[in-house]
């Protein structure tokens, strides 16, 4: 049986048009398209993007079903307009052998909402100190191309050599989680001003800095692909831009938090706004929103960090470090990039779905909406104001920054290989 | 607004007092004047220096703050506190005389007799007061009362000092309904 | 005024009035009031999640000077370093009916914490949260400084005092540095540079890494308690350097002001960042600032707890 659907009156490329979907694939894209026993979906006002591609997400499962599981994780990205999410491998046990990582795709493809791309470990329960099976985690069912030990920078610059190099046999990629160790124990939030005065242990900037000009150098001498999670400084942005005017393969994340946030919002000591890395200053917002338009930075990834309500209602230095980021990085993005006329709608469409799956190397997603295309579509209205809720997110934890904030752009539906995962209001 | 003892009768009313606590106490050897603050403290000075104007000497006297003691802290935002000063020879033994502007509800000498509860035992405790307005809550009365004054229970007795206010006056208003 | 969680809350008259009201605790307590009748029927809960003798019996005196009964809820042996979440903890202290809490906390923003959840309803006082602030300490310091040092002022414009040691580290010197610039004084902190926060250069204060050239014009030195654990990480080589350059001692002592006086917050680790003979000098106020922290946790008690919060339930 075949399922069809036809969207109307969404901008497509600037233009307002029809998309018809049948089974699994975009059948037509124009105006005033014929309904042929298809679900009609009027979504006048809003703009269809495709699909939405996470590559920095944490699912908690196996080990901490209470704050997310693959499941809730991908109803949350379905809300959010993804179709694709990564699964980090810091979960317990860690994702640092086929096993595990077979274990969270299966779970993903069952839950059907989104496809779950497992991120296997560098190194053995991201200890920092021997390579995990990387070899048998790319060959896997999961096909995993992309490693990380996120949680942990793979600080041993032996170590990370050697990973770098290892990777290159399957064109995979080393995702770095660019923090000094030494320069950031009991570190707490940003080193500055606002610590100086808060009592909070300082997180240097360059504690992140240094790794990255460390890895950027690495990567070029051994010619093999690094991508730096979330980025955070102004100082981390600069070397990156000249790594990249070197020619060397290094792509670069960041956070539609560390876009918007800064680390003013720890006075509260709320430690809903503890993430790592630390919220940083003004300065560094701006050159991030500059760099995630030049492209200097490639892509926004979510950093999705469900944590259970016990671990943040407490003293700032006892709670963990994360926040959710699913539901509202769409919204995020357009507060921050578009309605400030640094980014168009097809520049969103390159960082958050066809840039994260090329850097993935996650097949069947983040190709433009187009005929014969696979129907990945996220369709949203920009203008619709909606208030953060963070008792009513799909995700099984509350820990949004953003709660109570009203925020700009609805994801009216998602449709994911053809079929719709998410209808707002439904 | 009336007018309930101009400047002249104040000052009758005062000198009248300070012979009254002299006879009674057979001289001011034996006493010690200790003001409620503000306007009792003020009072108290005024009746030193007439006894000291009488007596040719000298007279204890100081002021007793009150408000750690009020029974009424509870339904206020805190208070400053005003200062406590004993004079040098303490209140031991002493014929101590209250002092205050105006006797009301009896309260604020109640809260007084308990602060010097805590800081000895006078021979006699006596109560000197420039009005006595009435509507008693407490089984208190004064000594010396300089005007008797009726009052209803919604007016406000305004007691005036040159000190503070440009002006020696008593006066009545109508208080605001509360 | 609901909390006492850091300086930065009080306005200078807000300071000034707490400075004040204990000018007149400190002579009735003085005198021959040695208690108050004030809080009689209020419960307040001394919750020290981290030892310090000195601040817990100096606000219990306070608050039974004044009346109020006190609970003591010690950190040895009690929950809170088992683990227990200060949530459940300030649900309990809530379901005991504390008026007060008195909170020592080895975390930076505990107190805030307590106060700003809704975990309990009762006032919250830091009495030392982490590395962050400790502003009964800098109120009864503020209050020592005007004692000696002013004469017919409320505030402490044109002095000049120097806040020596750990700077990173203390909470002290964060409250002082807010309040006595408050208050008008200059204030100048000497230290070395691995021992002064990054960000520092914001602050209302001026840095200097000499202390010989600050000693002989300041009306006051606040000596800070040196850690000997901040040695193995690396903040100063060892005890003897530390103490040539940064210590207080009699040739430094020599040097200062007529009028000046030497201050700490105790505990003091005599030899080490002040020498004994500094300490018992004449101008050491050391013994004097213990003194007055009773009063003026009496003042913050009696504000914080005498009347109602404005703008609540006032009976006029």
């Amino acid at each position: 049986m075949t399922t069809k659907y036809l969207i109307k009156n969404v901008e497509v490329s600037g233009v307002v048009s029809d998309i018809a979907i049948e089974n699994e694939t975009i059948t037509a894209i124009g105006k005033s398209l014929k309904s042929d026993g298809a679900t009609e979906f009027d979504f006048t006002g809003s703009l269809a993007l495709p699909g939405l591609v996470d590559l920095h997400t944490h699912l908690r499962e196996p080990g901490k079903e209470d704050a997310e599981t693959v499941l809730s994780g991908s109803q949350a990205a379905a809300r959010g307009g993804f179709t694709a999410i990564s699964a980090m491998a810091n979960t317990s046990p860690v994702a640092d052998t086929a096993g595990v990582v077979e274990q969270v795709y299966r779970l993903g493809q069952s839950a059907g909402l989104v496809d779950v791309f497992p991120i296997g470990a560098v190194t053995q329960g991201i200890q920092g100190e021997h390579l995990a099976e990387i070899g048998a985690m790319a060959d896997s069912a999961a096909r995993v191309r992309v490693f990380s030990d996120d949680g942990n920078c793979v600080f041993d610059p032996l170590v990370m050599r050697r990973a770098l190099e290892y990777i290159k046999k399957f064109d995979g990629v080393i995702a770095q989680h660019a923090q000094e160790p030494r320069l950031t124990q009991a570190s707490q939030m940003n080193e500055g001003f606002v610590s100086s005065q808060l009592g909070l242990k300082g997180w240097p900037a360059i504690a992140e800095e240094s790794i990255i000009a460390r890895d950027v150098l690495l990567a070029d001498h051994v010619q093999a692909r690094l991508h730096i999670c979330h980025v955070t400084t102004r100082g981390g942005v600069e070397i990156i831009r000249w790594a990249k005017s070197r020619g060397i393969n290094v792509t670069a994340e960041v956070t539609p938090h560390h876009l918007l946030l800064t680390d003013e919002l720890a006075r509260s000591y709320d430690p809903i706004y503890k993430v790592n890395p630390p919220l940083r200053t003004e300065s560094d917002v701006m050159a991030l929103r500059e760099a995630l338009a030049e492209g200097i930075i490639d892509i926004v990834a979510t950093d999705h960090a469900p944590h259970a309500a016990e671990t943040k209602e407490c003293e700032w230095q006892e709670a963990s470090f994360g926040m959710l980021g699913l539901e509202t990085a769409l919204p995020i993005i357009n507060m921050t990039m578009v309605q400030t006329g640094l980014l168009t709608w097809s520049q969103v469409a390159d960082r958050m779905s066809s840039a994260p799956a090329r850097i993935g190397r996650y097949e069947n997603h983040g190709s433009d909406l187009a005929v014969g295309a696979r129907a990945h579509i996220t369709v949203m209205n920009p203008t619709q104001l909606w208030r953060v809720d963070r008792d009513r997110l799909a995700s099984r934890s509350r820990n949004t920054p953003f709660h109570g904030m009203e925020i700009p752009g609805v994801v009216q539906a998602t449709f994911f290989n053809g079929r719709l995962t998410h209808k707002a209001g439904a | 607004m009336s007018l309930a003892l101009p400047a002249p009768d104040m000052a009758r009313a005062i000198t009248r007092i300070s012979h009254e606590i002299l006879e009674r106490n057979s001289g001011s050897e034996s006493i010690t004047l200790l003001g409620i603050p503000t306007r009792g403290a003020h009072l108290a000075a005024r009746i030193a220096a007439n006894i000291e104007a009488i007596e040719g000497r000298a007279v204890q006297h100081g002021t007793l703050d009150i408000t750690l003691h009020r029974d009424d802290l509870r339904t206020r935002p805190p208070r400053a506190l005003m200062p406590t000063v004993i004079p040098s020879l303490g209140v031991e033994g002493r014929n101590v005389v209250l002092v205050d502007d105006v006797l009301f509800s009896g309260r604020t000498i109640r809260a007084a007799l308990d602060a010097l509860g805590e800081i000895g035992r006078p021979q006699t405790v006596q109560l000197a007061v420039l009005v006595d307005r009435g509507h008693r809550e407490l089984p208190i009365r004064a000594d010396y009362v300089g005007k008797n004054l009726p009052t209803s229970q919604s007016q406000v007795v305004r007691v005036q000092f040159t000190e503070l206010d440009g002006i020696d006056l008593v006066s009545i208003e109508d208080g605001a309904t509360q | 005024m609901k909390h006492l969680l850091s300086i930065a809350d009080l306005s200078k008259s807000q300071a000034i009035t707490i400075l004040n009201t204990a000018e007149e605790l400190a002579r009735a307590s003085d005198g021959p009031m040695k208690k108050l009748p004030t809080l009689r029927g209020r419960t307040i809960v001394n919750l020290f999640a981290e030892d310090s003798t000195r601040t817990r019996i100096s606000f219990e005196a306070a608050a039974k000077r004044l009346s109020a009964d006190v609970i003591n809820f010690s950190a040895k042996g009690s929950s809170v370093s088992k683990g227990e979440s200060l949530k459940d903890t300030a649900q309990t202290l809530q379901a005991m009916g504390a008026d007060a809490v008195i909170i020592r906390h080895s975390a930076s923003g505990a107190a805030a914490r307590l106060a700003e959840s809704q975990w309990m309803s009762g006032a919250v006082i830091n009495a030392g949260d982490g590395t962050h602030e400790h502003p009964s300490q800098a109120l009864l310091d503020a209050f020592t400084i005007r004692r000696h040092l002013v004469h017919g002022g409320e505030d402490l414009a044109g002095l000049h005092i120097a806040i020596v040691g750990d700077v990173l580290h203390s909470r002290v010197a964060r409250s002082n540095v807010l309040l006595l610039t408050k208050l008008g004084a200059k204030v100048t902190l000497v230290a070395p540079p691995t021992l002064l926060p990054v960000g520092i250069e914001s602050w209302p204060v001026t840095v200097s890494y000499d202390f010989d050239s600050v000693i002989e014009s300041v009306d006051a030195v606040m000596m800070l308690r040196i850690q000997l654990e901040r040695m193995s990480e690396m903040f100063f080589p060892n005890a003897r350097e530390y103490s040539r350059y940064f210590g207080l001692n009699s040739d430094r002592l020599r040097r200062m002001k007529p009028t000046a006086i030497v201050m700490h917050p105790g505990p003091m680790n005599r030899g080490l960042e002040i020498t004994a003979d500094s300490a018992d000098s004449a101008r050491s106020v050391i013994v004097e600032q213990v003194t007055n922290g009773v009063s003026v946790r009496m003042a913050i008690l009696y504000l914080l707890l005498a009347g109602v919060p404005e703008g609540e339930g006032v009976i006029a």
